[in-house]
């Protein structure tokens, strides 16, 4: 299960050393009873770089999150953390630094907007962090500053994924997990939304892995993509190379078999 | 402008319909209309009916309360609550009672002979216990499994009260059950227990407010809406909800403690799974997740529990049905129209 340098460094082509990833994942398979989810997956972040996953839908992109979160049943591979595996239980996943944000936005809609933010960071003992950490995240979305007192019920899908981002950043993660975060969304929002994940990475220099299936938006502004497909890697490299290859429509079209994957 | 010109008015069906799922002023109908009955029954059968009410509606309260902590605020559907209730009723009994020259009994129990307010702690932390062992077995079960299991328990509690002879002395039941006695003054009036209820109904009531308006209070209703995102943000949730759990079956225990001493005699009738059944009623009636909704529909069902009697047209064989087709009536016409209940925030 542990992987060595060599292993590291012959699966990531990435500029920087594998070695030295942030959050690396080693041939990480899932299994849903005889579905196979993930099928030795292996893929890098580093620190600073905000890396896609692509892929179509049943392909495994937002399992990779699940199994770094441990809500997927990985039954084979490891996921490191800084070099370190990643080994503790969900709940204390956000405290090792990892903060994800769930598909279809899952905001705590009986809760005001505050409410939502507060519960992102109440791991953190210290009052004046937590309270640092809400302006700081409301000046990140001042749409959520107008609306704080509001329920979350009461605002739009836009909003609440907003909101469900800023909770994630509430944790002070310094890997931030996006799955999915344009499902739904009007294309003027999904602009925005992309907007918010750019500035996210750029300004606060988190280090972001997202999946995301708007392929033009996220490769515009991703460092590095994997192309998953039928559970497997199919692809990884940087935006350009994924631009020049015909792998996105082989593998959306289905030109693309196990066989090759 | 002009739209509203042409927009056609609503019916009278319409407009009912509309003010039933309108928070505000359904609540707000509700609470005039529970408790003006209530002062129309205090004025009708003058102030003594009143205490008695009063005293059934605290410790109802105080149940409803604590159970709605779990059902509204943390999403647990559980219809066990009446075993904690029965361990602090029984508890109360047999720390308390004297059965030495009682004729009937048909074995001997441990006599303990302690006073009240030593044995109420006693009760409290029985059913805190209980809850602990309970509550971590309930802990593997979550929706429709966690609805069956905590009927298990309210079965296997019954049971336990109704053959455990040598500790409950089964069906014969426990009577003198003390009252309580601070030295020389002994609250064997009814205004002075009435008074204690209220001392504790406003206890549980504030220490109920306290926790669902704390941080730890947003974590239950984060789990009650998804367990698995509050997971992912650092709550180890398996504990807060044991920790609710214990919390609202300790409150139980405390009014099953004030039960059997206010009624001075403790059997397995009135726990059984109809009194379940009817104390969830209760707090979906009144509405999940809220405090004052619970107070309102336990003075509801207080008000219709004791008024039933005086309609003397109704034989009395049949007052007890009559009272359950009524609540249930109640509570489908509620599923249908408001299904978060008379003050709730959460549908069921």
């Amino acid at each position: 299960m542990v992987a060595t340098d060599q292993d590291i460094a012959n699966r990531d082509g990435s500029d920087a050393p594998a070695s030295e990833a942030l959050l690396d994942l080693v041939d990480i398979s899932v299994h849903y009873g005889a579905v196979i989810g993930l099928d030795k997956v292996s893929l890098a972040v580093n620190q600073g770089e905000l890396v896609a996953v692509m892929g179509p839908n049943g392909a495994g992109k937002s399992t990779v999150l699940k199994a770094i979160m441990g809500l997927a049943p990985v039954v084979g591979g490891t996921v490191y953390l800084r070099g370190e595996p990643l080994d503790v239980a969900t709940h204390e996943i956000v405290k090792q630094g990892i903060s994800f944000v769930p598909q279809g936005r899952r905001v705590f809609t009986h809760l005001t907007i505050e409410e939502n933010l507060r519960l992102g960071c109440l791991h953190v003992g210290d009052r004046d962090e937590q309270e640092r950490r809400l302006e700081s995240t409301l000046d990140l979305f001042p749409i959520l500053r107008d609306k704080r007192r509001d329920y979350a019920s009461a605002m739009s899908g836009g909003q609440q994924q907003m909101l469900a981002i800023g909770r994630g950043l509430m944790a002070g993660p310094d890997v931030l997990l996006l799955d999915e975060p344009t499902l739904g969304l009007a294309p003027i929002i999904v602009t925005e939304v992309f907007e918010k994940i750019s500035e996210i990475s750029q300004v606060l220099r988190t280090t972001i892995l997202v999946v995301e299936h708007n392929i033009q938006s996220i490769l515009d502004i991703a460092s590095r993509a994997y192309i998953l497909n039928n559970g497997r890697l199919a692809h990884d490299g940087s935006p350009e190379s994924v631009r020049e290859t015909d792998i996105l429509t082989d593998v959306f079209l289905g030109k693309v078999g196990d066989e090759e994957a | 402008m002009n739209g509203n010109a042409t927009t056609a008015s609503p019916s009278l069906f319409e407009r009912g319909m509309l003010m039933l799922r309108e928070k505000g002023d359904l609540e707000l109908y509700a609470n005039v209309f529970v408790i003006g009955w209530a002062v129309i029954f205090t004025l009708w059968q003058g102030v003594g009916f009143a205490v008695t009410l009063g005293t059934v509606f605290c410790i109802w309260a105080i149940l409803s309360v604590s159970l709605n902590l779990v059902v509204g605020y943390t999403g647990l559907l559980s219809v066990g609550h009446i075993g904690f209730f029965g361990i602090g009723a029984y508890g109360m009994a047999i720390l308390t009672s004297d059965t030495s020259y009682e004729l009937l009994r048909t074995e001997s129990i441990p006599q303990f002979g302690l006073p009240f307010f030593a044995a109420l702690p006693i009760c409290v932390l029985a059913a805190g216990v209980a809850a602990v062992v309970v509550g971590v077995v309930f802990n593997r079960f979550r929706d429709d499994i966690y609805v069956l299991v905590s009927f298990g328990f309210a079965i296997i509690a019954f049971n336990v009260f109704l053959s455990w002879r040598a500790l409950t002395r089964g069906a014969y039941g426990i009577p003198d059950v003390q009252r309580p006695q601070i030295g020389s003054w002994v609250a064997d009036g009814e205004i002075e227990f009435l008074a204690l209820c209220v001392v504790f109904l406003l206890i549980v009531v504030g220490i109920s407010w306290f926790l669902v308006s704390s941080s730890f209070g947003r974590v239950l209703k984060a789990i009650r809406e998804d367990e698995q995102v509050a997971q992912v943000f650092g709550y180890q949730t398996t504990y807060y909800k044991l920790a609710i759990w214990v919390i609202s079956a300790m409150m139980a225990g405390l009014a099953g403690g004030l039960l059997g001493s206010f009624t001075t005699f403790v059997d397995p009738n009135s726990f059984i799974l109809l009194e379940s059944m009817l104390l969830v009623s209760i707090v979906i009636l009144g509405g999940l997740a809220s405090i004052r909704g619970s107070l309102l529909g336990a003075l509801a069902f207080v008000l219709l529990e004791e008024g039933m009697r005086f309609i003397t047209y109704l034989p009395s064989e049949f007052i007890g049905q009559v009272r359950q087709v009524v609540l249930g009536v109640m509570l489908v016409l509620l599923m249908l129209f408001r299904p978060q209940g008379l003050a709730g925030r959460y549908k069921l």
